[in-house]
């Protein structure tokens, strides 16, 4: 029993390591005081963060990503959340497929998604931007907030809806007195994950974005520079930690309203 | 006093092929305190549900004071519900719980703070006006969900198992106590459980569901001394069933075969024809009597020997053999307890008034 505790206990080490030490590399390089990202390391230093903070193209992507991060989260949501209220409340013909359809960009590489979105938005005579790039954003995170929300409004009780119009509401109030408070945690876990991996997107920015960068595509366009590198490095670790957090709080939202649910069950 | 307060008039409700609901018509009264009882998925909270309006008759009209309601959304029809799960909303507190039901009344904040004030000390929830759903044990939440339906003063206030989540000492209390609340507000209530003690001891009148068909609809006494069918005798309490065949009629009596104890006459309340060879006869465990000697001045006393017992306190349940009958019978008795009769060996007393004629069908 013992040793077979111990086995496992060496493997989610391991396991850890192996996923975590490489995304370690960045933050530890951020502060060291060279050029090169190589051992050994040569000096502690703010330097490279310093630089960055000077740089007004970083502020322009930033700014980009945030944008197009609001939006594609909050269309994606609402979306989503009326997709998972169906999927949930009616079994209707075709209800499997069209659940499919919804998740179907998760599972499809995001590569001909982008190529895809390029050859119609193009053909439609379209200028290539950040609406595009939106478009897009919206597309690929409505699987995931739909999935965060079909998970909460699964273990949602329906009688309390029921309950409301029993007491004179009807189905209008009923969603903004009851539902909505109730999804609440749900919502803005669905937010932040869609904000999150809107961020994060890489190939359908770089395909369809034109001449403004968002963020990830700026850190590539920086790559090219060896020495620009550790600015790279420094942003890098930033979103890590900032991801990390806003990661966190979503999860623990989830959790918090299913935790939630759970007492509110007799 | 409304006979017809509601009315149902030939409801079924089907779901694809499982009709929940078939061909049911009911009267309540008003004022009532009536029930529906029946086994798991006989279509109780179906038949519930529809008075609601949280499903729709696949067929059939549904009147609640004169209107007809059959149309109309929950949020529409003069009813409340206190649901088996209680549905208290859990985030918000225990009066804003009851107040939600008020909002859509038009009356006046006074009016709307006296009638909560009067709602809240009704089921002595005073004191708990800011505690929120999980802060509230099983019988608070139920008085919450209670307050909350009665709160709106409606016509008919539909409960479903409302009771059913509780132990058993709490729920025995609140059976008294939704008890006198109905009698002292006087809304008619339509009360489902699937307990029938619960139903026998609470209600005005009882239908007794099965299979979504009414099998009997009568006061409590009548459904548990005169017993429509097999379904009803076995469902309500217990009782011995003994196989039969009548023969002769005479007037509203009929000589019925008992076993192979000979021809009993015997009242003959459902009027079973003669010569009819699948015939039941329920008797009561308590309704037969058990004794050391032989009871001449019974109709019929039995060599028996008893089998096992077991004690309940208030009673003792005996499992006995009879001669001339094929099964075990269970007679109870308050009067002698299991140490009455070491030997084993009694008499089995039977009076003819206590045999409920059923047919098989
Ligand atoms: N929404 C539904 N869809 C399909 N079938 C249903 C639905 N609601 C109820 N049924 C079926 O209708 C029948 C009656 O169900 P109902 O809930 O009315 O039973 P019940 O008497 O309340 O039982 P219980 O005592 O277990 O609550 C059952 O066979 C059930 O499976
Ligand atoms: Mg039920």
């Amino acid at each position: 029993m013992e040793q077979k505790n111990n086995s496992l206990l060496v493997y989610t080490i391991f396991y850890f390591l192996f996923l975590y030490i490489p995304v370690l590399f960045l933050p530890l390089f951020s502060f060291n005081d060279s050029n090169y990202m190589s051992f050994p390391l040569s000096g502690f230093t703010f330097r490279h963060y310093e630089d960055m903070w000077s740089k007004t193209p970083v502020f322009r992507a930033l700014w980009v990503s945030v944008k197009v991060g609001v939006i594609a989260s909050v269309v994606s949501t609402v979306i989503a959340l009326m997709a998972a209220k169906a999927f949930t409340k009616y079994k209707f013909i075709g209800s499997r497929v069209s659940y499919a359809a919804v998740l179907l960009p998760f599972l499809i590489p995001e590569i001909i998604l982008a190529v895809s979105l390029i050859v119609i938005w193009l053909s439609l005579g379209f200028k290539l931007g950040l609406v595009p790039v939106t478009i897009g954003h919206i597309l690929f995170c409505t699987p995931f907030c739909m999935l965060i929300l079909v998970s909460r409004i699964e273990g949602f009780d329906s009688s309390l809806e029921e309950a409301s119009r029993d007491l004179g509401e009807n189905a209008w109030g009923t969603f903004w007195k009851v539902s909505f408070p109730l999804y609440l945690p749900g919502i803005i876990a669905s937010l932040l994950l869609g904000f999150i991996i809107s961020f994060d997107e890489f190939i359908l920015a770089f395909f369809l974005s034109g001449s403004d960068p968002t963020l990830p595509m700026y850190m590539w366009n920086q790559l090219r520079f060896i020495k620009k590198l550790p600015h790279v490095l420094a942003l890098g670790a930033i979103i890590i930690v900032a991801t990390t957090f806003v990661v966190l709080l979503a999860y623990w939202l989830m959790n918090l309203g299913q935790a939630k649910e759970k007492d509110f069950k007799i | 006093m409304n006979e017809k307060y509601i009315e149902v008039r030939n409801i079924s409700k089907h779901f694809g092929k499982v009709k929940a609901v078939d061909d049911i018509s009911i009267e309540i009264k008003e004022g009532e305190f009536f029930s529906l009882l029946g086994p798991s998925g006989c279509g109780k909270t179906t038949l519930l549900r529809l008075l609601a309006g949280f499903e729709y008759p696949t067929k059939g009209d549904l009147l609640i004071d004169g209107i007809d309601v059959t149309a109309l959304p929950p949020n529409k029809r003069p009813t409340n519900m206190v649901f088996q799960n209680y549905a208290i909303f859990p985030h918000i507190n225990v009066v804003k719980n009851i107040q939600f039901g008020l909002r859509k009344l038009g009356l006046t904040k006074a009016e709307n703070d006296q009638r909560v004030e009067e709602v809240l000390s009704l089921v002595k929830l005073e004191g708990y006006e800011e505690r929120y759903s999980n802060q509230l044990s099983g019988g608070q939440r139920q008085r919450v969900a209670l307050a909350r339906a009665l709160v709106r003063r409606p016509k008919v206030l539909l409960l479903d198992e409302p009771l059913g989540a509780l132990d058993k000492k709490l729920r025995d209390e609140m059976q008294l106590e939704l008890r006198n609340l109905q009698k002292s507000i006087g809304i008619t209530f339509v009360f489902v459980t699937h307990d029938q003690e619960e139903a026998i001891s609470m209600s005005d009148r009882v239908a007794v569901m099965n299979e979504g068909k009414i099998q009997q609809l009568s006061q409590p006494n009548e459904l548990y001394k005169n017993p429509n069918n097999i379904f009803v005798s076995d469902f309500i309490g217990e009782t011995n069933f003994l196989n039969g065949k009548t023969n002769e009629k005479h007037g509203d009596k009929i000589d019925v075969a008992i076993e192979s104890l000979g021809n009993f006459k015997v009242d003959n309340r459902l009027n079973i024809s003669a010569n009819t060879s699948d015939i039941v006869c329920s008797i009561r465990p308590e309704a037969m009597m058990i004794s050391r000697e032989v009871q001449s001045d019974w109709d019929i006393s039995l060599p028996a020997s008893i089998k096992q017992t077991s004690y309940y306190g208030e009673m003792t349940r005996f499992y006995v053999e009879v001669k001339g009958i094929d099964q075990v019978l269970t007679v109870s008795s308050q009067h002698f307890d299991n140490q009455s009769f070491q030997t084993g060996e009694c008499f089995v007393s039977i009076g003819l008034e206590d045999i409920a004629l059923l047919e098989k069908k």
